[in-house]
């Protein structure tokens, strides 16, 4: 029912072909330019997390369609060290305020919905959707 | 958002007829409007772009590629203003809730000055933020004594302030305002001991006053030490006491002294807030002290307190560096 396609985040230009593969599907779905640059933009701030704090992971990105709607849905999961409080990561912080990184809230921000699922020295999940309006 | 297209389209259309002032000024108005309606920066960007695209026709390739570029970078500027609001409205929050525990504090360590005819009592307490790190506690029992504790948490803001809070319950424990300065003082050391952090340390100045024998009795746990005015001698003493601070280790005794008051003499507890200050390192501050009150003597305790307050804030430039408290118990 839908296809999905996998970037191994190794090297920081994994970040770049995430986002790419990323913008594609959103484009062949008919996100408009700020819809794609808002995609773009969460999927290289999945990738940067997933290169920063845990050196190797996943991005999955799948095209979603239900009930005669379509959407993205994009995937990061990484064997990290996890995060012991999920409520801090949700919270917009001083501590990433002066960093090139937007964290988790502003990921929400420019999506629909975003689910995250953490196992301290597991790893992350974090799966974020975003809708076509019509 | 079609109607704001529309609307856009309509004054930049405007505009570019005529650029005059009032165009540029009903332009502004319409940012407003997308303010309320939360409009991102890069939505205004898109906007524009298909505004121009709409009034010019097909834009120049590299023309429209700058704007998607500028629709681009702008997502993460815009995330980046979301953050700094929320940071702010936070900020907002946590003020609001530090004034109303700042009003609890003064609720719950508020201290009457006693009224008596033997002895003049008078206090200046001046926290440096909103929270004091300084504490002073009155006792009285029926017309015998009267008891002040002078302290001073080492840190300021919240954590000294909380730490305050157990000094206080340790005093209300004590209860009766005839127990000894040593005694109050080792009760206090125990109960800081345990329940407040290792690296909170307390000072207090513990002093008692015998109403009818007019003898003054004190201990203090490495407080700094108080002045005692000898008006007959016109000459002060320090009243040092050499006693650990509280809190540091469990079964500490501390040591009680006396001194007979006499009319006119007069006794001036503080905490360091007072004494010391950057400005005047090389000056002795103590002597600076000694020599306003000598100005004030003839004064009242309160308008002692009052006076000292005034004359040190001017020499700290009328910025505090820490919480100022003064006692001054007259005979």
């Amino acid at each position: 029912m839908s296809e999905k396609s996998i970037v191994e985040i190794v090297t920081e230009w994994d970040i770049v072909t995430a986002r790419q593969q990323g913008r594609n599907e959103a484009k062949a779905i008919g996100f408009t330019t700020v819809d794609q640059a808002r995609i773009a933009t969460a999927i290289s701030e999945l990738a940067k997390n997933i290169y920063l704090y845990a050196s190797e992971g996943d991005i999955i990105i799948e095209r979603l369609e239900e009930n005669n709607r379509i959407g993205i849905a994009i995937t990061a999961i990484d064997k990290g060290p996890g995060i012991a409080n999920l409520q801090s990561v949700l919270e917009d912080s001083f501590s990433n305020s002066g960093s090139s990184s937007v964290g988790i809230p502003a990921v929400k921000r420019l999506m629909d919905k975003l689910e995250i699922e953490s196992e301290v020295g597991k790893g992350t999940k974090v799966r974020i959707e975003k809708w076509l309006k019509r | 958002m079609g109607y704001l297209q529309v609307q856009y389209e309509k004054i930049l259309s405007d505009y570019l007829k005529n650029q005059s002032e009032e165009n540029l000024y009903i332009g502004q108005n319409y940012i407003r409007q997308l303010i309320q309606k939360n409009i991102t920066p890069e939505e205004v960007i898109n906007i524009h772009k298909q505004a121009v695209e709409q009034l010019h026709g097909t834009l120049p390739k590299y023309v429209e590629h700058a704007y998607d570029f500028l629709i681009e970078v702008m997502v993460h500027y815009g995330l980046k203003v979301k953050e700094h609001q929320s940071l702010l409205m936070k900020q907002e929050e946590l003020r609001i809730e530090m004034d109303i525990a700042t009003k609890i504090q003064n609720l719950m360590l508020k201290t009457n000055i006693p009224k008596l005819n033997q002895i003049d009592i008078g206090m200046v307490s001046v926290p440096v933020r909103k929270m004091n790190g300084d504490y002073v506690y009155f006792l009285q029992d029926d017309g015998h004594h009267v008891s002040v504790a002078v302290t001073d948490v080492v840190g300021k803001g919240v954590p000294a302030a909380l730490c305050m809070s157990m000094v206080k319950y340790g005093l209300d424990t004590l209860e009766y305002a005839n127990n000894n300065p040593s005694y109050v003082l080792e009760v206090l050391n125990r109960i800081i001991e345990k329940s407040v952090d290792d690296s909170m340390f307390v000072s207090l100045f513990y002093g008692r006053f015998d109403v009818e024998n007019n003898i003054f009795t004190y201990g203090s746990a490495g407080h700094e030490p108080a002045f005692y005015y000898n008006a007959k001698e016109s000459k002060f003493y320090d009243l040092e006491s050499k006693g650990l601070l509280l809190g540091i280790l469990p079964e500490v005794k501390y040591r009680q002294s006396e001194i007979h008051l006499n009319d006119g003499d007069f006794i001036i507890m503080l905490t360091d807030g007072v004494t010391e200050f950057r400005k005047l390192e090389e000056l002795d501050s103590r002597q600076l002290i000694r020599d306003i009150v000598m100005k004030f003597k003839h004064l009242n305790a309160q308008q002692m307190c009052d006076e000292l307050y005034k004359q040190i804030l001017c020499y700290q430039n009328y910025q505090l560096e820490d919480d100022f408290t003064v006692v001054i118990m007259k005979k």
